[in-house]
């Protein structure tokens, strides 16, 4: 039983406009087939317009072990958001 | 349920990080396939996962049975449409399982010989269309109760195939119960068909929430990494309350000439299931075991030379295309 299909990762744009989303993922001989079984295992109440299908050997991800380094520097940042600064009245919308 | 009695793994892992674990269960973080997990609570999830998952996939054989036979054409379309939501299902919850580094073809193999189980229920026959009718209403109804507070669940890949398959499910029980008031409400003879699927069904329905309370002895350890919400006695109990009055609305009388209104509890007193017939079927004695997984498993031998020649094709026609490049 060693001829296990490859596993896919599957993303669907839900809606006009909106960007693709990770939905789960499937196995499929390529990706022809993986776009075809994913329109059948993820779309089956009309839950999108557009596939894309990503062989999950493919993707690259993160470490949970590096959340500190990546994420912990802009915590410090609060000037990157607009709140940040006053703004006087007078001044009217910006 | 659709996994009964999983039995939770002993885990043997450094103190200290077992209690940062349960301290990020504690405060409702959820656990992703990267970050670290007690061993046994990666076996557990295995466990349950592709238990549940081949209950989808099994369950699909007593529907299955009928789809052919549905008395109209619409009914025959619905009836498609749900078992084919439930093969849905069982690829959600496999993928959820491969995600804790099992492979798909070894948990298609522990089914397949028989180490791993799917729910008892699906070792009963669907003799007839009003069993049909009382399945949707009465098993996914019960799938339902342990389905919807497993959308909660500490593990994300499991969460997230919970909420999909919840999304779908409250349909299967819908057509189900909208199929068996046709009947109930149909000629005498079609409501006395009614009145004994509900019979024969009312007690195998009430064993999928695994035995009772005070025999299960594997819920505490679950329960605290919370891959398991309700005690089986909680999930009964509120699937009886819920169940009676839709029975009482068709006219139907559940097969339980003890159950009663308890005014002081607020709940139905009821009888509880021949445990020893559960344990009988789990064993694998029960009506359909041995169809069941010989269905499956001449579905896996059937299918073998299509898997193996979608992926020579592939390839074949990967291996053209690098050289073209
Ligand atoms: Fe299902
Ligand atoms: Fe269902």
């Amino acid at each position: 039983m060693k001829n296990e299909w490859p596993l896919w990762e599957i993303f669907i744009r839900g809606q006009h406009g909106m960007s693709h989303r990770h939905v789960g993922s499937l196995h499929a001989p390529d990706a022809e087939m993986a776009i075809k079984n994913a329109r059948d295992v993820y779309t089956r109440r009309n839950e999108g317009v557009s596939i894309w299908v990503v062989e999950a050997n493919h993707i690259a991800a993160s470490s949970p072990s590096d959340k500190g380094p990546l994420y912990e520097p802009s915590e410090s940042k609060v000037y990157r958001h607009p709140t940040f600064f006053d703004i006087p009245e007078e001044v009217g919308a910006m | 349920m659709y996994a009964q009695m999983i039995k939770s793994e002993a885990t043997q892992d450094d103190p200290e990080k077992l209690a940062a674990f349960q301290a990020r269960i504690d405060a409702g973080e959820k656990i992703e396939p990267k970050d670290w997990m007690p061993e046994g609570y990666r076996k557990t999830l295995i466990r349950q996962i592709g238990q549940h998952a081949h209950s989808e996939i099994v369950g699909q054989l007593p529907e299955g049975n009928w789809i052919t036979r549905a008395p109209t054409l619409e009914r025959k379309a619905i009836l498609l449409a749900k078992v084919q939501d439930e093969a849905g299902h069982g690829l959600y919850l496999y993928c959820a399982a491969e995600t804790l580094g099992v492979s798909r073809d070894e948990i298609t193999e522990m089914l397949l010989d028989g180490r791993m189980k799917y729910s008892s229920i699906f070792n009963y026959p669907t003799l007839n269309w009003a069993d049909i009718g009382a399945v949707g209403w009465l098993v996914d109804g019960a799938a339902i109760m342990n389905q919807v507070p497993l959308q909660r669940t500490s593990f994300g890949p499991y969460s997230r195939a919970m909420i999909r398959i919840c999304k779908e499910e409250s349909f299967h029980q819908r057509q189900g119960y909208d199929a068996i008031r046709k009947m109930a409400e149909g000629t005498p003879e079609q409501k006395k068909m009614a009145q004994d699927a509900l019979n024969r069904l009312w007690y195998p329905s009430l064993m999928m929430f695994g035995p009772s309370d005070k025999d299960s002895v594997h819920s505490a350890q679950s329960m605290a990494w919370k891959i398991k919400m309700n005690t089986n006695d909680e999930l009964r109990q509120k699937f009886v309350d819920q169940t009676v009055p839709q029975a009482e609305y068709l006219g139907l009388t559940i097969p339980d000439p003890d159950l009663k209104w308890n005014e002081e509890r607020g709940h139905y007193d009821y009888t509880d299931p021949d445990w020893s017939e559960f344990f009988d079927v789990i064993k694998g004695n029960g009506p359909c075991n041995v169809d069941r997984l010989a269905a499956r498993n001449k579905a896996w031998d059937d299918g073998a030379w299509v898997r193996d020649g979608l992926l020579a094709h592939a390839k074949k026609k990967a291996a053209r295309q690098h050289a073209a490049e």
